[in-house]
């Protein structure tokens, strides 16, 4: 059978990927540059069978996405900056309630209204600490419009599997841009989907977890009627004042990311294996260091890139190993310097590392990395 | 074994509630499990939603599938699951803050919606669970934590503003008319639209001793006293009605509900495409 | 007869049944029979005078703690 190849947007792959992985349900309020997301959710949703609810804010969509998943669909919201701040509380909801759900921020350049349309990877802090407490967090971040099909597929997997809300941070250079994609055929995508309870009624502990951490979900309507809180609680779902339960409960939430690390990390390497200097870089800004490592590499400077794809959990090991045979990270954000925190803290013993930051709305040029490194060779 | 409604609907092992001595959040919360009752629901299909407050807990004592959500959010995380799975009876429950503060947003726009959810709104006129702020709810002059010199916001009526917003069947009942308050619960569930009830509650421990209210029986007492049934007032003067307020059903205009008019489109859609 | 269904803290009256553990003590059952034949008594409801009770259901009605019922499971009457 032929493979299906289109020219689309990043927004529209996103869709289209998230339909191939099963999503039934959207609900989310319009704001640049991810409304395509909400349209297209819109138009396609019911022809499937699934549901789409235009809510009257981001709060609004986050909840009825949660809402949505626990009668068992398969649900996403999509957002930008403004709106991926109102979310953060029923984030964290969906957390503690482990509840499955993709959270889509399409990043703008902020802080408050900002610059609505210019690219930004300013909420790559927030992905991990916007909403308030201790917390897991798997949060990936596409670089092609291809990549943002994958990924979504994979966002579901991943919540799907381990109970969790997924964010899948993309850029508006990314969410507008338009490439080929292949779209495989339905049965070469691999899809999971949550572990449901097979055991009876009485013995259904709705947050015992299994050998994985990951409890089992059953369906509101199925039979098995629990209880559902965002309080600490315990396996049987219903609220505890016990430290102890407290303190279990949130490590093995955290727990759940930590055991499964080896599952989730993702990360993509070029021409690390002889490289002096690597470039640090993921979404759009991963593509101006392709492009200045092949003008590098022209010159006979060795550079490579390391990229990472899931953002959290962060590509520690690796990043650390390849810091101990480089002389140099350079990490070009287009923000003044978030993930470039993580590798400071990871490689500073190792290896030196140069920031270069922009938050003028603008993308990052593969000149600028290049004068960069010139400038520090 | 405790009654039968209580055997049968609520998480027994969970009672009795956290509320104070004398709260009325109880006595609303047995007047919905008498509706579910009397309506014969099938528990597995019934889905109690609330937001956080003292009100909020309701859920957790009852044998159905039940969330516990965010402060303000609870319709919105309904509207969720009502329209995933059309197949559930929600039921939603919220404090006058919960709902008509922090969650108004959500309020009028269900209501605009005309989503087939019950919703009640425990009103008592307060925020309980954090000790006694003013509500938009509390009454004119009336004292909070907040309002120590006396309350100057004006209050909703939560009634007109479900009615104004679009809510399709409205009524109000109290704790002492706890009756009532069943058998608009019982018509807001047949109701295919969304029902508003407002329950008039009790909170003794701060609405109460606060403003020199008395206690649990006071409260009820006055309850007993002030509230006119929609039938009663039409009888009577502006004088007599002065200081009263009216329970009873006061909107019942059934129009399209949103998740049949979501169907629809699916039905068209696939009848067109397939 | 025994009225086998009963919870080890709640007790029969034949018309009435009481669970003093869930009771608060707050007065509403009391203010509010018309017959008063229950009263406070130590913060727990009890009887005052179980003829006078008329299985009204008021109390039952307005409990906000589901501690005072009327009569026995349904079951439980047949015997
Ligand atoms: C976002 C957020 N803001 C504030 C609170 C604190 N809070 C908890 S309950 C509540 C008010 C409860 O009042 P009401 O909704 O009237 O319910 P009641 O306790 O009176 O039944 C407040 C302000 C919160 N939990 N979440
Ligand atoms: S604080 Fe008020 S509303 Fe809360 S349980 Fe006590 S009496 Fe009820
Ligand atoms: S059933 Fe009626 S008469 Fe009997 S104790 Fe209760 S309120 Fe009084
Ligand atoms: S109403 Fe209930 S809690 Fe209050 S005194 Fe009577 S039995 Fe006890
Ligand atoms: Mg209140």
């Amino acid at each position: 059978m032929s493979k299906k190849i289109r020219l689309m947007q990043g927004n529209e792959a996103c869709v289209e990927g998230a339909i191939a992985a099963g999503m039934k349900f959207y609900a989310g309020y319009p704001i640049t540059p991810s409304t395509e997301i909400a349209e297209l959710s819109a138009e396609k949703l019911p022809k499937i069978g699934g549901k789409f609810i235009q809510m009257e804010d981001e709060i609004a969509g986050m909840a009825a996405a949660i809402g949505a998943s626990l009668t068992g669909l398969k649900s996403m919201t999509a957002t930008s900056g403004p709106g991926f701040s109102l979310k953060q509380e029923n984030i964290g909801y969906a957390a503690i309630t482990e509840i499955p759900v993709v959270i889509v921020d399409v990043q703008r350049a902020g802080p408050s209204t900002g610059q609505p349309t210019s690219p930004s990877q300013g909420d790559m802090m927030q992905a991990k600490w916007g909403t308030h407490g201790d917390h897991p967090v798997i949060a990936l971040c596409p670089s092609s419009v291809k990549e943002t099909f994958d990924l979504t597929i994979r966002s579901f997997n991943l919540a799907e599997k381990y109970r969790m809300p997924v964010l899948l941070m993309m850029d508006e250079v990314i969410g507008h841009m338009r490439e080929k994609v292949e779209i495989p055929d339905a049965s070469d995508i691999e899809i999971i989907d949550r572990k449901r309870p097979t055991c009876s009624k009485e013995e259904y502990l709705p947050y015992k977890p299994e050998a994985n951490l990951v409890p089992l979900m059953a369906d509101f309507g199925a039979g098995y009627r629990y209880h559902v809180t965002g309080l600490v609680h315990d396996e049987t779902g219903f609220p505890s004042n016990s430290t102890e339960i407290a303190n279990d409960l949130v490590r093995r939430l955290v727990d759940k990311i930590e055991v499964n690390k080896e599952d989730i990390i993702s990360w993509e390497e070029e021409n690390t294996e002889d490289a002096d200097i690597i470039i640090f870089a993921y979404g759009c800004v991963a593509r101006a260091a392709k492009t200045a490592i092949k003008l590098l590499r022209e010159k006979g400077i060795k550079v490579g890139l390391f990229r990472p794809i899931t953002i959290w959990p962060f590509p520690e090991e690796r990043l650390i190993e390849l810091s101990k045979k480089t002389k140099m990270i350079i990490a070009p954000e287009m923000n003044l310097g978030q993930m470039v925190l993580e590798v400071e803290r990871l490689c500073n013993k190792h290896t030196k590392i140069e920031r270069l930051n922009k938050v003028n709305g603008e993308i990052i040029y593969p000149e600028e990395i290049i004068a960069k490194i010139e400038g520090v060779l | 074994m405790p009654s039968q409604l209580v055997d049968q609907y609520f998480r027994a092992d969970k009672l009795p509630q956290i509320w104070c001595p004398g709260c009325g959040h109880g006595i609303i919360t047995r007047a919905i499990t008498v509706a579910i009752e009397q309506l014969g629901l099938d528990p597995d299909k019934v889905c109690v939603v609330s937001g956080i407050g003292c009100s909020s807990r309701a859920p957790g004592y009852l044998d159905f599938n039940t969330l516990h959500t965010t402060h303000g959010r609870a319709l919105a995380f309904a509207t969720g699951i009502k329209l995933a799975n059309p197949e559930l009876k929600v039921i939603v429950i919220m404090g006058d803050g919960d709902a008509t503060a922090i969650g108004g947003n959500h309020f009028i726009h269900t209501c605009r919606r005309n989503i087939d959810l019950t919703a009640i709104i425990f009103n008592n006129n307060i925020y309980g669970m954090t000790g006694g702020q003013y509500s938009p709810l509390t009454p004119k002059f009336d004292k909070g934590t907040t309002a120590p010199y006396g309350n100057i916001d004006r209050t909703f009526d939560i009634c007109d503003l479900a009615a104004a917003a679009g809510a399709t069947y409205v009524g109000r009942g109290t704790s002492y008319h706890a009756n009532v308050v069943t058998s608009l619960v019982k018509k807001g569930i047949m109701n295919e639209g969304f029902s508003l009830i407002e329950a008039i509650s009790g909170c003794p421990t701060y609405y109460g001793r606060k403003n020199k209210k008395g206690g649990p029986v006071d409260m009820m007492q006055w309850q007993k006293d002030n509230a006119v049934t929609v039938t009663a007032a039409e009888k009577m003067t502006p004088e007599q009605l002065e200081g009263k307020f009216l329970i009873g059903e006061f909107k019942n205009k059934p129009e399209p509900e949103y998740t049949k008019e979501y169907q629809n489109i699916i039905n068209n859609l696939q009848g067109r495409d397939v | 007869m025994k009225n086998e269904g009963l919870k080890a803290n709640e007790v029969d009256y034949g018309k009435l049944i009481i669970n003093a553990d869930w009771c608060k003590g707050c007065g509403i059952c009391t203010a509010f029979c018309p017959t008063k034949a229950i009263v406070l008594k130590n913060e727990k409801v009890t009887i005052a005078d179980i003829d006078k009770c008329t299985q009204c259901g008021l109390c039952e009605l307005r409990c906000p703690d589901y501690a005072i019922y009327v009569g026995r499971k349904k079951n439980e009457q047949k015997d």
